[in-house]
């Protein structure tokens, strides 16, 4: 067993794991958050995505041992929490876009999606449609055909920079 | 999918990763940034008895120049700190565009240029690219440093020429200013996946002319190789060359034939693709 110690969406945790322990498990199975899903299990989905170190990482294919001492960032530290009751308002811009231009069927990529995404917006604010897809093509979606995903990138960018840009896409 | 039991290592150093690949033998692995090594073995096709981590060593990280000219690069930079890096951008803007088309951005934030040279994938972009820059990697082992030129470093599938107790610390490549163009032809099914055939141009231009032209090629055998009857055609030739100079691109090759296509399909593609990318390295 190997120590490990890491801050994960604002809270320290430290454990003991067995090395070969999937940093996608420990956060799911030792900490219970589940928001980070396991899609393909073989580096090729992105359901996985958190950040490491505040950069975008598929966490079935990094060892817990070796995020030890990271910084990890998932889906579940995305929103402000909202003392009023009202859960909506705490969301991040990109969970609300999701949501308004119907960036997700079945919801099972959107997690990774979203923190894909939060990363290219990170290095590039104002990023063009093609852009965005090269940008996401560590992401797999089997349901929307990724307009709207795009759509809500590109719609999230504009509320983040403050601005209103015509969001319209795949003409 | 779960990897078999192993014991963990975490180097400190060189010197300690060294200590135990000499005192483990062919029992232990290197981890890199793993996107090569950690899928292989969650499908239990790799299962090390022990794993020793990199990933503390920062003296593996950075770019710098060397006295003789060349960049410098540790073997331990993620693929996307080769892309951002100013002088690598300033003094081999090929390697950082051939970089940003390895995998995906998660991969390129987690994987390693020394990583990806060391598994030694055909198959991959890094191996051909380095071939046709006439890079090397230096390796440390127990007797000390030595430097290892692409061209002899790649030697069967998924085999390389280190030693089980070397591991790659700098991987060192020439600079290439304004005469040269550049452009690397990825060919493959989905946005993310390994070329089933890639071509890297590269033309040194002079009065109109092809004063120099290399050719790097990916997925066209075991090893990376060289499209060297390209290059041979087209050495001082005029660049209204490159078309009938490209028809020899899968000369000497030995493309696979697997589910992506037939080792015929991948001579057409590397024709095809050479042409591209010597047209638009020429341009």
């Amino acid at each position: 067993m190997t120590s490990v110690q890491m801050n994960v969406d604002g809270e320290t945790h430290s454990d003991e794991v067995e090395p070969r322990l999937l940093l996608v498990h420990y956060l799911r199975e030792f900490l219970g958050k589940t928001g980070t899903n396991v899609g393909c299990d073989t580096s090729n989905c992105g359901a996985c995505t958190v950040h490491l170190d505040g950069r975008s990482v598929k966490s079935c294919t990094v060892l817990a041992v070796q995020a030890d001492g990271g910084d990890i960032d998932t889906i579940e530290g995305l929103a402000e929490f909202s003392s009023n009751g009202d859960e909506e308002a705490g969301w991040h811009p990109l969970q609300r876009a999701f949501h308004t231009e119907h960036g997700l069927q079945c919801g099972y990529c959107t997690p990774g999606m979203i923190m894909a995404a939060k990363d290219l917006l990170s290095e590039n604010p104002d990023p063009t449609e093609d852009e965005v897809r090269h940008g996401l093509e560590g992401n797999l979606c089997r349901c929307t055909g990724y307009v709207n995903i795009v759509k809500a990138v590109r719609t999230a960018a504009a509320e983040m920079r403050g601005d209103k840009v015509d969001t319209e896409v795949g003409a | 999918m779960i990897p078999a039991t192993f014991d963990y290592i975490r180097a400190g150093s060189v010197e300690e990763a060294v200590a135990a690949l000499t005192e483990h033998g062919d029992e232990a692995k290197l981890l890199a940034g793993g996107h090569s090594l950690l899928p292989l073995m969650k499908l239990r096709l790799a299962s090390p008895e022990v794993l020793i981590d990199l990933g503390r060593v920062d003296a593996l990280r950075g770019v710098c120049e060397l006295d003789d000219g060349r960049l410098s690069i540790g073997a331990m930079t993620a693929h996307q700190d080769v892309i951002d890096n100013d002088l690598v951008r300033q003094h081999c803007g090929v390697l950082a565009d051939v970089t940003r088309q390895v995998g995906d951005a998660q991969v390129r934030h987690r994987g390693t240029i020394g990583g990806a040279l060391a598994h030694g994938d055909a198959a991959s972009d890094l191996p051909a690219a380095l071939l046709a820059l006439d890079g090397t990697v230096v390796v440390q082992g127990p007797s000390g440093q030595r430097e290892i030129a692409a061209a002899d470093l790649f030697v069967d599938y998924l085999a390389t020429s280190i030693s089980d107790d070397e591991v790659i610390t700098e991987v060192r490549v020439p600079k290439f200013d304004g005469s040269w163009g550049w452009n690397y032809q990825k060919f493959s099914r989905v946005a993310q996946a390994w070329a089933i055939v890639g071509s890297l141009g590269l033309v040194k231009r002079s009065n109109g002319n092809v004063e120099e032209a290399r050719v790097g090629l990916t997925h066209m055998g075991t090893v990376p190789l060289r499209a060297t009857a390209v290059e041979q055609a087209l050495a001082g030739a005029a660049i209204d060359g490159i078309a009938d100079a490209a028809e020899h691109a899968a000369e000497g090759t030995s493309a696979p034939t697997d589910l992506n296509a037939t080792s015929e399909f991948r001579e057409h593609l590397a024709r095809v693709l050479t042409k591209r990318a010597l047209t638009a390295a020429a341009g």
